[in-house]
């Protein structure tokens, strides 16, 4: 393999352009005296060529820092604001996100993605820094068309100075390597780099396989951003076509076909056996307008009672009705003028609800009344009570006259 | 001239033959540059891999498709096929998942960070320590993948908006986990590729066929050895090893707050970080031996990767494994200390309760069995290190199962206590991991450059350039 490496270029080879000359040594002591010789001779535009790195050659040949920690700076600090930028817009600006009760943006949970996010940035960067400033990839290059460079990966160390040099000449710098310590005779390389000489499909490749690789992109954003008539592709559609009778469906297992059971005759679900008429419906007769006018029997109205009922109000009425019961709550003064169907709640101290009997108060919050839903669901019924507890607490503190004040009160007040 | 980098230069030449503290040589044996790259080169050069490559294969590779058709009943079948039941939801999917991330580490440490520390010994085994990394990240991550049930809603995870317009919640461990995990495999990546990219470019020039010249030649990208270019190369490599540091140690601490941030007693302690970190480089070392010694005898690399190397590395065993018992000795202190019932009941349960076997285990293997590297007899002997390396092992997997599986199966309410038994997917799964994992291995080794060729010639004492002239130093670096 070596002995043919030093044989006079091929004709053909003259025609192409020269790119320099050649040197090979045996060892690194030779090399970096070559590399000073070189250098100290002026030449520019050179290289060696070594198996492993040689530390110390930098002085040698002459050449400076690389500004490639620069750039990874750069990349790291590109990571960090991306990943602040993206934890912060995401989940606290397009989508508020509240989980827990966290705070919708904090630093202590952000580190850990703006710590990763920053090291891969910087990773991206070194390696491709790396590859960008080497001018890497390049498969092909003059030097690889002489034969002995192979060795350059093994045992050989090689020196080339280009032809391009303003000092170049081919006889004068061929002497100049000659008198250093090489181990084979330097040769001129001839050569253009990549043209021709790399086969087309790979050139073909590397230029339809990204192109290939953007084709499922762009159709999952076709696909997001348009509808179609058919349904949903189902991959393993067993959760959502499962072995169940949904509600209201048929069912041929039963005497009747239908999927859901009629309470059987004459029993009461556990638990809902409702005999007190004035402590689950709010009547004492069986007419339309049987209110109760007084709290049930049942209930001690004490202050915890009534406090209990502020806690429930505020929780759970004030959204719309307002703390004070005016109407005023948060969502009825975002929703008024916002939408234009948006019924606003009516105050709590309106004449007639001043006079309403308890047991209507307590009728309205358990099935609702006009827009106003049912808060069955969410109230346990003695709770219910000590929201009217607490209303017809508040209507008396809104409409209280001013001469029913004893002397220290009313003094409060002014 | 640059001082600095001659001045680490002439430390290995002292090292090597003037030090009276008389350290082994990296290199074993009369080699030259020459030698090297053939003994190296000639793994993948020959025509044929050891017989026991064959065999190894035809063990691992059955293994693989085990895993592989696993995954497929996974995925038609859903979660369902194993063994995880209220309230162990978390069971041996997550366990495997510790596990592998915590055999990758090793190879991270010994290419990063033992490379920051200049421990120049680490030049013959990082390849394979990093190739190894690679492996178990892929082994790692496919067990959070496949443990979603439902594996094209993957894409959840990633930070784009999902068909409610919702993003992935960047509060959760769970996403940290993500994060980190692929941050990891991505710079692992990178730092194994780079690394490789001259020593492909020695295959490349030694190619005999045109495939491998064509194969060797475009991963090589034209690689040509200049100085301008090893410059760079090198300050590249030292950047992504002194990120890689930081990144380990960062990946397993994440991998702990999965556990460490839910409010659960026996997870829930500032502890966890550092002792998974340990645990991690402890059970990473151990793998690294466990392969490292038979693939040294049966690629004929006995004098590359040394008996020093292996000591070395059984060193690290001891350290991390003393760390890890002072770790398990700490977590009952705590329990104790905090006065909390739970607490207290979650680690009482952990010794004596019903997986009282599983921690012993777990003790035995990785507590006890370290000390012995404290006698030079059997940390220097290749069989027993091994013997010692697989209790490691089988002790860390242990570790992991005892953290997740004691926790969750006495919970609050005792009426819902329960106890976890795998499926045989569970095991198979587990076994299909450890085939997968050997398998590009044994690929890794037949195919790549299984040491790092460049790396060992600039540690040969022939790599320092001497000094002439100007550039005089001092005396000690004539000594050959």
């Amino acid at each position: 393999m070596n002995a043919k490496a030093h044989s006079p270029a091929a004709p053909a080879e003259r025609t192409r352009p020269l790119y320099g000359v050649i040197a090979e040594y045996k060892d690194v002591d030779s090399l970096v005296a070559a590399a000073r010789k070189v250098r100290d001779a002026g030449y520019t535009r050179w290289d060696t060529h070594t198996p492993f790195p040689i530390h110390g050659i930098e002085g040698a040949m002459g050449f400076g820092m690389t500004r490639l920690p620069w750039f990874v700076l750069c990349c790291g600090l590109t990571g960090l604001t991306v990943a602040v930028l993206l934890q912060w817009w995401t989940n606290a600006v397009d989508y508020p996100f509240l989980i827990s009760g966290k705070p919708l943006f904090a630093l202590p949970p952000a580190i850990p993605i703006c710590f990763e996010l920053t090291v891969l940035f910087s990773a991206f960067g070194t390696f491709f820094g790396m590859l960008g400033l080497n001018k890497l990839p390049m498969l092909h290059h003059p030097l690889f068309e002489h034969e002995a460079f192979k060795r350059v990966t093994d045992d050989r160390f090689f020196l080339a100075i280009e032809s391009q040099d303003p000092k170049f000449g081919l006889e004068s710098t061929k002497a100049l390597l000659a008198s250093t310590g090489v181990c084979a005779d330097v040769v001129a390389v001839h050569g253009n780099g990549d043209k021709g000489v790399l086969p087309n499909w790979m050139k073909n490749f590397a230029i339809v396989m990204p192109i290939l690789l953007l084709v499922p992109l762009a159709w999952i954003v076709t696909a997001r951003h348009s509808t179609s008539p058919k349904t949903r592709l189902q991959v393993i559609p067993d959760m959502d076509q499962q072995l169940k009778f949904r509600n209201q469906t048929r069912n041929v297992f039963f005497a009747d076909q239908r999927n859901e059971r009629p309470r059987v005759e004459g029993t009461i679900p556990r638990g809902l056996l409702r005999e007190d008429q004035h402590y689950y419906t709010g009547k004492t007769g069986p007419g339309e307008s049987d209110w109760a006018t007084k709290f049930p029997a049942a209930l001690s109205l004490d202050e915890a009672f009534v406090a209990r009922g502020r806690e429930r109000f505020n929780i759970t009425c004030a959204a719309c009705h307002g703390q004070t019961g005016v109407g005023d709550g948060l969502v009825s003064q975002r929703a008024t003028g916002k939408y234009p169907s948006w019924i606003p709640p009516i105050s709590l101290h309106a004449e007639n609800l001043l006079a309403q009997p308890v047991g209507q108060t307590f009728s309205s919050i358990r099935n609702g009344i006009r827009t106003m839903p049912s808060y069955a669901q969410q109230l346990t019924v003695e709770d219910t009570w000590a929201i009217v507890a607490y209303v017809k607490a508040l209507q008396k503190s809104q409409a209280f006259p001013v001469e029913k004040l004893s002397p220290e009160e009313r003094q409060k007040v002014q | 001239m640059t001082s600095s980098a001659m001045g680490n230069a002439s430390a290995i030449v002292i090292d090597q033959d003037i030090d009276p503290r008389r350290r082994k040589s990296l290199v074993e044996g009369d080699h030259d540059f020459t030698s090297i790259t053939a003994s190296i080169a000639n793994v993948a050069e020959r025509p044929k891999p050891p017989k026991a490559w064959y065999v190894a294969m035809a063990i691992s590779l059955p293994l693989t498709l085990t895993l592989f058709g696993c995954i497929a009943y996974l995925v038609v079948k859903g979660v369902g096929i194993w063994g995880n039941r209220q309230p162990i939801s978390w069971a041996w999917p997550i366990v495997n998942f510790v596990f592998w991330v915590g055999i990758a580490h090793a190879g991270t440490l010994i290419s990063a960070i033992l490379f920051l520390f200049r421990q120049k010994w680490r030049t013959s085994i990082n390849r394979a320590a990093e190739a190894m990394t690679i492996f178990a990240v892929v082994c790692a991550g496919t067990f959070p993948a496949i443990h979603v049930g439902r594996i094209w809603m993957e894409w959840f995870l990633a930070p784009v908006p999902n068909h409610l317009e919702m993003w992935p919640q960047f509060r959760s461990p769970l996403l940290w986990d993500v994060f980190a995990v692929s941050t990891y495999a991505t710079v692992s990546l990178l730092f194994w590729y780079m690394g490789m990219v001259p020593d492909l470019a020695t295959f490349r020039d030694r190619a005999t066929t045109k495939i491998k010249k064509i194969a060797y030649g475009i991963f090589a990208l034209g690689w040509r050895g200049s100085s301008r270019q090893w410059h760079r190369y090198e300050r590249a490599y030292l950047l992504l090893a002194a990120l890689a540091m930081p990144l380990v140690l960062s990946v397993h601490s994440v991998v702990s707050f999965d556990f460490a941030v839910s409010i659960l007693p026996g997870w829930h302690t500032t502890i966890f970080p550092p002792y998974f970190v340990a645990g991690a480089i402890f059970s990473g070392f151990a793998m690294v031996v466990t392969l490292m010694v038979p693939a040294r005898a049966l690629f004929g690399l006995k004098h590359v990767v040394t008996l020093r190397h292996l000591e070395n590395m059984n060193k690290v065993i001891v350290a991390t494994g003393t760390m890890v018992g002072y770790a398990y000795a700490m977590e009952f202190f705590i329990a104790w200390y905090s006065g909390s019932q739970y607490e207290q009941f979650a680690f009482i349960n952990r010794a004596l309760g019903p997986y009282w076997w599983a921690y012993w285990i777990m003790v035995s293997c990785n507590v006890i069995a370290p000390q012995f590297f404290w006698f030079k007899k059997i940390r220097t002997s290749p069989l027993l290190m091994v013997i010692v390396c697989i209790f490691v092992n089988i002790g860390m997997w242990f570790e992991r199962f005892v953290i997740t599986v004691s926790t969750l199966n006495r919970d609050f309410l005792p009426s819902a206590w329960g106890y976890f038994s795998p499926t045989l997917f569970d095991i198979l799964t587990l076994c299909g991991s450890f085939g997968l994992f050997m398998t590009l291995f044994l690929l890794f080794c037949r195919y790549l450059p299984m040491v790092a060729i460049s790396e060992v010639k600039s540690v040969m004492p022939q790599a320092h350039p001497h000094h002439h002239g100007d550039d005089a130093h001092g005396a000690g670096h004539h000594a050959h």
